[in-house]
């Protein structure tokens, strides 16, 4: 749907008529103040125009009132602005609960995404129209920005960090997707598109797209390969290292006292700087993964880790690839 | 009755700083400030045709949506070296450097600036950096962008970072003694009875950029050398493959470059201010607030630099002080509009080609600052950040703001500084002719950068085509205006109309000497009792103090 | 032409031209060596700041690195640059006084203490580079890479790691130390240099009661460069040193 405020892109999610919103308020804003200088501004110039060569006008100092009346005005207006933003802002960057989540990896020039049912993408994301969708973004090697116009939504995805972005497609169609931070030869030709469908048209493409297989999955195989399983247990359930299995997202308490919360960024330190964060009872003995593992693999043993959430003691059918957890979850502290 | 010609000096001695001594050791070498101006003039003049070549290359390569004209690798050189050169080769130095170092003595009636040699020193340093930064230009280019975002420039580039962050770091020094040298003057050298509220807000808007020249600047020094010295070294300080984290990069370049932008402006408001109230013949209404006003800008300036880390992994809290503290510092700038507008009421107001800048600085301030408050709007800014909506915005303020005033207050004081008038007709016809083409290249940016064109794209979807055609367009006038001036300023300086020492009539103490001044400005020190901005009769303004030729009080 | 306020006809002979008098002038130079200072203050600022971020992030490969510094030579350089600022002062006061004798003695103790600070800084330095630990590639022969001690081994030229600390943290500590120690030293440098013109023109008899400015602010350089280094000695060298060394 076309936005309803003029010369603005089309508007394709939950955000985009909010953030549309307060553009116009701007705009009506700046158009008042600027047409009602100009407009003083000419009538003060024709009607005080000089008219002998030798007048001289009578000296005004000021007028304190004057000064605190367009001092007050324009801060209220001001902050009516800032409140309003904030608000819808605070909104843009705090990702909901129940997203959908998706990968992506930004290298020099391409978006590479990988949803966690399996299915990759290059400069290319499907998703479905109505549904919360988080990315997890990082990137290779330098700073991009994941920016769509029509959702109205962008962020920088930093080399060392995660960082996420979310929105909810309003509409179906096809969108501009642009690189919007600057990373060299060809930072505008890293531009792809969001192609927003129906639920219905989504899961046929799912299904469509199923040889890969998902980053869970590829994360288990990674967690088997690189021997995290001789610590922390081929599901996680610990050992000479700390339990995964539930882990994500709990307040994890680490020697020395403080805790701190299992996310995203937290695992991917562990696994890049072990030492940085040990949790209490454990000993230093987990190597560093740092120059061994890529952005890709890190996000799939993510995947993996995350995974591990479910602890139910029924072995599911894994209909789309997901693996299951079996077995409890205590940490089980080892010997120094 | 021709009152206030009596501030005008009967006619004056033959001799002025231009011609009290000539070869190019006098000129080289030289201790007055007026001199040093005029070296400055020449070199940032040098530069902004630089800056201008590289812009052209922009917007001819902008007309098409295909890449086409340029490779992309040489494109990205382009708008590179067009900002690094505008930022900090002529923006940053050109209204202090020369106005400000030809008129500061001047206005608060002192012989000279507090430290001439290290006002020489500066200009070399100026030169020093300028000229390692066009070899770096010449030996292949810099392409990470004028703000080096890490890892990118530490790591991936292969350009001449090292050679431009040296010739920038430089740089840096030239602004910082520039900055010293008007702060202890202003302090220390002001005329008997120079009060501080009597000093003309032209002094007050230098005396708040030198404060953001110094606590500013060695910030950017030490960013730029630490960036030198990983890309030398290999070290983690910014590379968070070895280590660092680009994200302190961005904080420690912003904290200066923020700041910066306000360096450049704050001389152009003074500037205006002189400008309305000169030739509306009337005192700058709410002197004190405009005063003030610098300050509180300066001040203010230094609060808001997170407001370009909005969407680049800043924290939500932060990003809300940012944005809170980025509509605070909007404030100031507004009381000075409203200010200057207010001075206009019941005045007499002269369309000489200094007003035109004057009025055109007003009204394209107040966009440029207007959509500042979109930015500083976090919602907005995440779906405007890195667009053209973005470059739109920083263009009003520094072509439509900062350099309106820079070339009103070149004509204004245009025959004090080499005792000819320009040509006035084509003083207001290239005004006009810049104004037009200014609008017409940036308007229309506003509207791509909202509908998504990103910047430092040299191709770029289909759909933006006709906003940049439009754009490329006003470029060319635009261009084509500036060269007029640049024309017949230099026609003037051999066949310009010989200037009276105070061709205006006005009352400041800069127009109370000869044009153009003799080396030491004033034969005796004034003794200033008037206020700032009498334009009333001479009897109320008496001028105590010997003249050339005493002057007689009716 | 009379001028409005000195009572010679071109005043003291150091009065420079565009000044109205010595006062003015003294005013001038005094308040511009303040403003310089506080641009210096910025300018290291930057590095503080990297400094106590890192610092906060890598809080044991901190006071690993910091132990293996020499506190010695620390200890006796702050000791060495104290006393110059001791007699920098004296030299100042004895300038006010008109004593130029001990002015100028003083002057030599401070540049012969300020040389000190910078031979044992080259000593000290030396050392680093002979262990390997100059940073990245700053030595292209003689890239950053410690021997690292195991548990127990007592060998000081061996890096102790504490905690958690890795090596490669540890090269963090010893870019912001090269960077602030390499920088306050390139300051010291400068001082000496202004101290030697100082010192050249003592012995000409050119300051006196009536014209110290030169002495005081150069004084004021020398006080600044002195309290770098006090905030640098505690910040670089005495991390961690309650712990046991190991």
């Amino acid at each position: 749907m076309q936005s309803w405020v003029p010369l603005a892109p089309e508007s394709a999610s939950t955000m985009s008529w909010k953030v549309d919103a307060i553009y116009f308020y701007l705009s009506g804003v700046t158009l008042f103040f600027t047409l009602l200088i100009s407009a003083i501004l000419i009538f003060f110039v024709i009607r005080y125009r000089r008219r002998t060569p030798y007048e001289i006008p009578r000296p005004i100092a000021g007028s304190h009132k004057l000064e605190t009346l367009w001092t007050v005005i324009p801060f209220l207006i001001a902050m009516t602005i800032f409140g309003w933003s904030a608000k819808v802002y605070f909104e843009q960057y705090s990702p909901p609960q129940n997203a959908m989540e998706v990968y992506v990896v930004g290298k020099q020039w391409m978006w590479k995404i990988q949803h966690s049912t399996g299915q990759r993408e290059i400069n290319e994301l499907h998703v479905p129209v109505g549904k919360k969708i988080k990315l997890i973004m990082t990137t290779e090697d330098v700073i991009h920005d994941f920016f769509v116009p029509a959702f109205r939504m962008k962020a920088d995805v930093v080399p060392g960090k995660y960082t996420t972005e979310w929105f909810e497609a309003t509409k179906t169609g096809t969108y501009h997707l642009f690189c919007a931070e600057y990373c060299g030869m060809n930072h505008s030709g890293m531009i792809g598109s969001v192609v927003v469908m129906e639920s219905r048209e989504f899961d046929n493409w799912l299904s469509g797209n199923t040889n890969n297989t998902t980053p869970a999955v590829a994360g288990q195989q990674l967690f088997q390969t690189l021997g995290c399983v001789s610590c922390h247990g081929a599901n996680g359930e610990g050992g000479r290292g700390p339990t995964l299995a539930g882990l994500f997202g709990r307040q994890t308490m680490l020697a020395g006292g403080q805790t701190v919360r299992a996310d995203e960024a937290y695992i991917r330190e562990s696994i890049l700087n072990p030492q940085a964060k040990l949790v209490e009872g454990f000993g230093p003995i987990m190597p560093t993964f740092q120059g061994q593992i890529s952005e890709d693999q890190l996000m799939q043993i993510l995947a993996f880790i995350k995974s591990l959430q479910v602890t139910n003691p029924v072995q599911a059918t894994a209909a789309n690839g997901q693996p299951t957890v079996t077995g409890a979850s205590q940490p089980r502290p080892s010997q120094k | 009755m021709k009152e206030f010609e009596a501030f005008d000096l009967p006619q004056p001695s033959k001799v002025n700083y231009i011609n009290a001594q000539y070869g190019l050791k006098s000129w080289l070498l030289t201790k007055d400030h007026k001199r040093i101006a005029l070296l400055y003039l020449g070199s940032i003049t040098f530069f902004f045709f630089i800056g201008g070549l590289y812009a052209m290359m922009i917007r001819l390569e902008l007309l098409t949506p295909q890449g086409d004209l340029l490779q992309s690798t040489t494109y990205n050189k382009v708008f590179t070296q067009h900002g690094i050169i505008m930022v900090f080769f002529f923006l940053i130095p050109s209204i202090p450097a020369t106005l400000g170092n030809f008129l500061v003595p001047m206005m608060i009636g002192a012989k000279d600036l507090a430290f001439p040699r290290i006002n020489l020193l500066s200009w070399y340093i100026y030169m020093a950096g300028g000229l390692i930064t066009i070899y770096a230009l010449l030996a292949g280019g810099v392409d990470t962008g004028w703000t080096f975002y890490t890892p990118f420039s530490t790591t991936f580039s292969n350009s001449y970072v090292v050679a431009a962050g040296l010739g920038i770091f430089i740089n840096g020094f030239s602004s910082i003694l520039t900055g010293l040298n008007f702060i202890v003057t202003i302090h220390t050298m002001r005329a008997p009875g120079m009060t501080w509220f009597r000093l003309p807000l032209f002094i007050w808007s230098h005396y708040a950029t030198s404060l953001v020249m110094i606590l500013g600047t060695p910030v950017i020094a030490i960013t730029v050398l630490l960036l030198a010295f990983e890309r030398v070294a290999r070290v983690g300080i910014f590379d968070p493959a070895l280590g660092g984290d680009p994200i302190l990069f961005q904080h420690l370049f912003w904290f200066y470059s923020h700041p910066a932008v306000y360096i450049m402006v704050l001389p152009s408001m003074g500037v205006v201010s002189e400008l309305i109230a000169n030739f509306s013949r009337k005192n700058i209404f709410g002197y004190k607030f405009v005063a003030f006003s610098s300050l509180a800008i300066a001040v203010f300036g230094f609060l808001v630099w997170g407001h370009h880390l909005f969407v680049a992994s800043q924290s939500v809290y932060a990003g809300m002080i940012f944005s809170f503290l980025s509509f605070a510092v909007a404030i100031p700038s507004a009381i000075k509009v409203f200010n200057w507008t207010a001075t206009l009421y019941k005045s007499s107001i002269s369309f000489d080609t200094p007003m035109l800048y004057a009025l055109g600085f007003i009204g394209l301030f107040t966009v440029g600052g207007m959509t500042g408050l979109f930015l500083a709007a976090v919602a907005v800014d995440v779906h405007l950040s890195d667009t053209y909506f973005i470059v739109a915005h920083f263009h009003y303020i520094m072509v439509g703001g900062a350099l309106m005033g820079y070339l009103g207050g070149l004509h204004y004081w245009w025959p004090k500084i080499s005792g000819r008038m320009y040509p006035e007709g084509w003083g207001r016809f290239s005004a006009l002719v810049i104004f037009v083409g200014f609008n017409l290249t940036f308007l229309p940016q506003f509207v791509a950068g909202y509908l998504g064109m990103p910047r430092r794209y040299h191709a770029y979807p289909p759909e933006f085509q006709v906003f940049n055609v439009l754009s490329s367009a006003g470029a060319s006038i635009l261009g084509f205006g500036m060269l007029i001036p640049a024309i017949y300023f230099v026609w003037s300086m051999r066949y310009g109309k010989v200037a009276e020492s105070n061709p205006w009539h006005l009352p400041g103490l800069e127009w109370r000497t000869q044009s153009p001044p003799p080396t030491e400005n004033f034969e005796a020190t004034p003794i200033v009792t008037w206020e700032a901005y009498e334009f009333a009769p001479p009897e109320e303004t008496q001028v105590v103090g010997k003249f050339a030729g005493e002057l007689e009080t009716a | 032409m009379s001028h409005a306020a000195s009572a010679e006809p071109h005043g003291h002979p150091a009065l420079q031209h565009h000044f109205e008098n010595m006062e003015q002038q003294r005013e001038a130079g005094t308040l511009g060596m303040w403003v310089f200072l506080v641009t210096e203050i910025m300018f290291f600022g930057g590095m503080f700041l990297a400094y106590t971020l890192y610092r906060s992030a890598y809080p044991s490969a901190f006071a690993s690195a910091s132990n293996h510094l020499d506190i010695t030579m620390g200890a006796v350089n702050t000791g060495v640059l104290i006393l110059s600022s001791f007699t920098m002062a004296m030299s100042v006061y004895f300038t006010q006084i008109g004593k130029s004798r001990p002015q100028i003695l003083c002057l030599i103790a401070t540049i012969i203490l300020g040389l000190t600070f910078l031979g044992i800084k080259a000593v000290e330095y030396r050392q680093k580079y002979e262990d390997s630990l100059i940073p990245g590639r700053l030595i292209p022969t003689r890239p950053f890479n410690p021997a690292v001690a195991y548990e127990g081994e007592v060998n000081e030229h061996k890096l102790h790691l504490i905690g958690n600390a890795t090596v490669h943290q540890v090269e963090l500590f010893y870019w912001i130390y090269f960077a602030m120690t390499g920088m306050h030293a390139l300051h010291m440098i400068i001082g000496a240099g202004l101290l030697t013109f100082l010192l050249y023109f003592s012995i000409k008899g050119r300051y006196g009661p009536e014209y110290h400015s030169p002495v005081e602010v150069i004084g004021l350089y020398w006080h600044f460069v002195d309290i770098v280094w006090i905030f640098l000695f505690p910040l670089l060298y005495l991390l961690g040193r309650h712990l046991e060394h190991v």
